[in-house]
């Protein structure tokens, strides 16, 4: 038809549209947002190697391509925290953080936004990212920071740290500090010695939450919250400097 | 091939003359500025590197990162300008090369002494640089190349030294090759962290080793200067090409770094990540700006452009002053380039935090940069002293 004719025509309106009709288009809307929220989270998740899937059950990660039989990870859903900072102090309280000298594995930064004309104060927790491509082991000179090849969390191993304080400069998240105590650079490792080891699930932030902004599991594993969270079609998902190209692991959301 | 003892080595080489009252007290000054500036750094290791230094979290390098990588730059450039005087020939500074490879080990020696005192711990360096290498790590790399130059070097000197001309020439080219990569990868530490936007990009590298080429040919001729300054003589009038010479090339690259100063600032104003743009007007307008206009652009590139043009290459005076200058300037650039890399928050715009951080080098710190002076300086008078004769000699092959 042309468009000119087209113009001519009576608008239909919506009230007589079909119930049909409305699920087929809602149908369609739900795959593309599917079929774009699936590309951004393997993008998110994956290492290079791990190809797009464009398939409507957005089953990622792909078993088998993933280097560690585990694969931790953290969702933040950002817009439930109130700063209340139990989940700083539990991580130090678990993890010996030393006082003073910026040590801190985990923290809660804030900020002023306006949303509707009024302010509003916006709080983001923040830790180590767990990188796929961690800047930190690429560049540290002894491998005194590496990827667990079981859970592929970023630890230290301490005693080969010459404190040359590259991996802190490498770092895009701020993530890591001159723990002063052990003369070497510390940062969160996801509770791995102090909790995981332990047989205990959730890191000791994530255990301290109470408005439950922390949401920690293992990605590979389809039963798990985590997994849930991130495979929800809907949901708007969001890392930190994604420009850096580092492939963090820790995601955040609104929910 | 000799057969020498040491005793008649050295009774070739030196340079009594030199052994003057001045001179006895001014190596021994500078032998005191060694001991108390890097005694400095050895309060780190007593009471913390936390406490001593000004280093942060957010800002973990400061001023001796920077001073290591102006002394490292200086020995890469002067081991490549005496490398090419030595393989090629051609270059009128074949004449200065045996002192610019001295030099060149003094410089490394200022640059390890640095960041000796600033790295946590030292020795586990030494083991685990070895049990544990990274082959992805530019510090490993720079590190073990910076290595492997200064033993090629030694040995190259030694060589000089007893007249193994072969020996000299062979690690004179392994060294430098040596001395080049570690360059390189001393500008890869900053240019391959894409969290850095001030440092990221393929240029600094390049950057690296023109700044190199720059260092090297004022040292070149500051060295050669102070050299006959010290011993009250006028220059031969081969040693006085050799310094031409080396002016040449400074003017040449004064203008290469000065073109590859302005596009790399440009490229921050065009595009990309506002960090690099916030971390770039630092050295514009903000914070780092006086250091930038002042120290980088006026004193160590314009006005030694125009002494350079003055002295017409033939007043080796102005031309010495002109090196001096550019020291200054480039002792100050890369100040800027390290700090400037780290000055902008990573999370701008949370917790109401300013564009700038504030680094101000502790006392301590100046301490460790004056003790790097007195090494290089401290060097440089016993190398003129022990070795003056081997200086002043034509070439070794």
């Amino acid at each position: 038809m042309d468009i000119k004719d087209l113009e001519k025509e009576e608008n239909e309106g919506i009230e007589n549209l079909p119930l049909e009709e409305r699920r087929k288009f809602l149908k369609m809307g739900l795959a593309v947002t599917g079929v774009f929220l699936g590309g951004s989270v393997l993008s998110l998740t994956s290492l290079s190697h791990a190809s797009s899937q464009i398939n409507p059950d957005l089953d990622i990660p792909v078993e088998g391509q993933y280097p560690y039989p585990k694969h931790y990870s953290m969702v933040m859903r950002q817009n439930r925290c109130i700063d209340c900072e139990k989940c700083v102090e539990a991580c130090k309280q678990t993890n010996h953080v030393p006082d003073g000298h910026g040590a801190y594995r985990t923290a809660i930064q804030e900020r002023l936004t306006t949303e509707n004309g009024s302010e509003k104060r916006e709080f983001r927790p923040v830790l180590c990212n767990h990188c796929n491509r961690p800047p930190c082991v690429r560049v540290c000179p002894t491998k005194a920071t590496y990827k667990d090849p079981e859970t592929g969390i970023v630890v230290m191993d301490y005693k080969k740290c010459i404190g040359c304080k590259t991996c802190m400069a490498a770092c895009p998240y701020n993530a890591r500090y001159f723990n002063h105590e052990k003369y070497a650079i510390d940062k969160c490792n996801f509770c791995i010695d102090t909790r995981l080891a332990e047989g205990e699930k959730e890191t000791a932030c994530a255990a301290a939450c109470p408005a439950r902004v922390r949401i920690f599991g293992d990605l590979k594993d389809k039963s798990t919250e985590i997994y849930r969270l991130l495979h929800t079609p809907e949901t708007k998902i969001w890392v930190l400097r994604p420009d850096t190209g580092a492939l963090p692991n820790v995601f955040y959301m609104n929910a | 091939m000799t057969n020498k003892s040491i005793s008649a080595i050295f009774a070739e080489t030196a340079e009594p003359r030199l052994a003057t009252p001045g001179m006895n007290r001014a190596t021994i000054f500078f032998l005191i500025v060694t001991v108390v500036g890097l005694s400095c750094g050895v309060l780190a290791f007593i009471f913390g590197h936390h406490i001593i230094y000004n280093n942060t979290r957010e800002m973990p390098w400061g001023m001796l990162i920077s001073t290591y990588a102006f002394w490292a730059i200086t020995s890469t450039g002067l081991c490549i300008y005496a490398a090419m005087s030595h393989v090629f020939g051609g270059t009128r500074m074949g004449i200065i090369s045996n002192r610019m490879v001295w030099m060149s080990i003094i410089c490394i020696m200022g640059a390890f002494a640095t960041i000796g005192v600033e790295i946590a711990s030292p020795h586990r360096m030494l083991i685990y640089n070895i049990l544990s290498p990274n082959p992805t790590s530019n510090i490993w790399w720079m590190g073990t190349l910076y290595g492997l130059a200064v033993g090629c070097m030694i040995i190259e000197f030694a060589g000089i030294v007893t007249g193994l001309a072969r020996v000299a020439l062979i690690l004179g080219v392994f060294g430098a090759i040596a001395e080049v990569l570690a360059n390189s990868c001393l500008g890869g530490v900053f240019a391959t962290l894409p969290a850095r936007p001030y440092w990221y990009g393929a240029q600094l590298p390049i950057y690296f080793l023109t700044a190199a080429f720059l260092s090297g040919a004022a040292a070149t001729i500051l060295f050669n200067v102070l050299a006959y300054k010290i011993r009250g003589e006028k220059m031969s009038h081969a040693v006085h090409l050799g310094v031409k010479s080396a002016g040449k090339a400074m003017t040449l690259v004064l203008i290469l770094y000065t073109v590859a100063t302005f596009w790399r600032l440009v490229s921050f104003y065009v595009g990309g990540p506002e960090l690099g743009r916030t971390a770039a007007d630092a050295l514009i307008s903000g914070p780092l700006s006086i250091n930038f206009w002042v120290v980088e652009v006026c004193i160590g590139l314009l006005i030694p452009m125009m002494l350079i043009i003055l002295s017409r290459l033939e007043n080796v005076g102005m031309m010495a002053f002109a090196g001096f200058l550019v020291l200054v300037g480039q002792f100050v650039a890369r100040y800027d380039l390290v700090v400037a890399g780290q000055i902008v928050p990573q999370n701008l715009g949370w917790d109401g935090l300013p564009s700038y951080f504030s680094y101000v080098p502790s006392i301590f710190e100046f301490g460790v940069i004056a003790g790097g002076i007195g090494v290089v300086a401290f060097g440089f008078l016993m190398g003129e002293r022990i070795f003056g004769k081997t200086f002043t000699q034509k070439e070794h092959h």
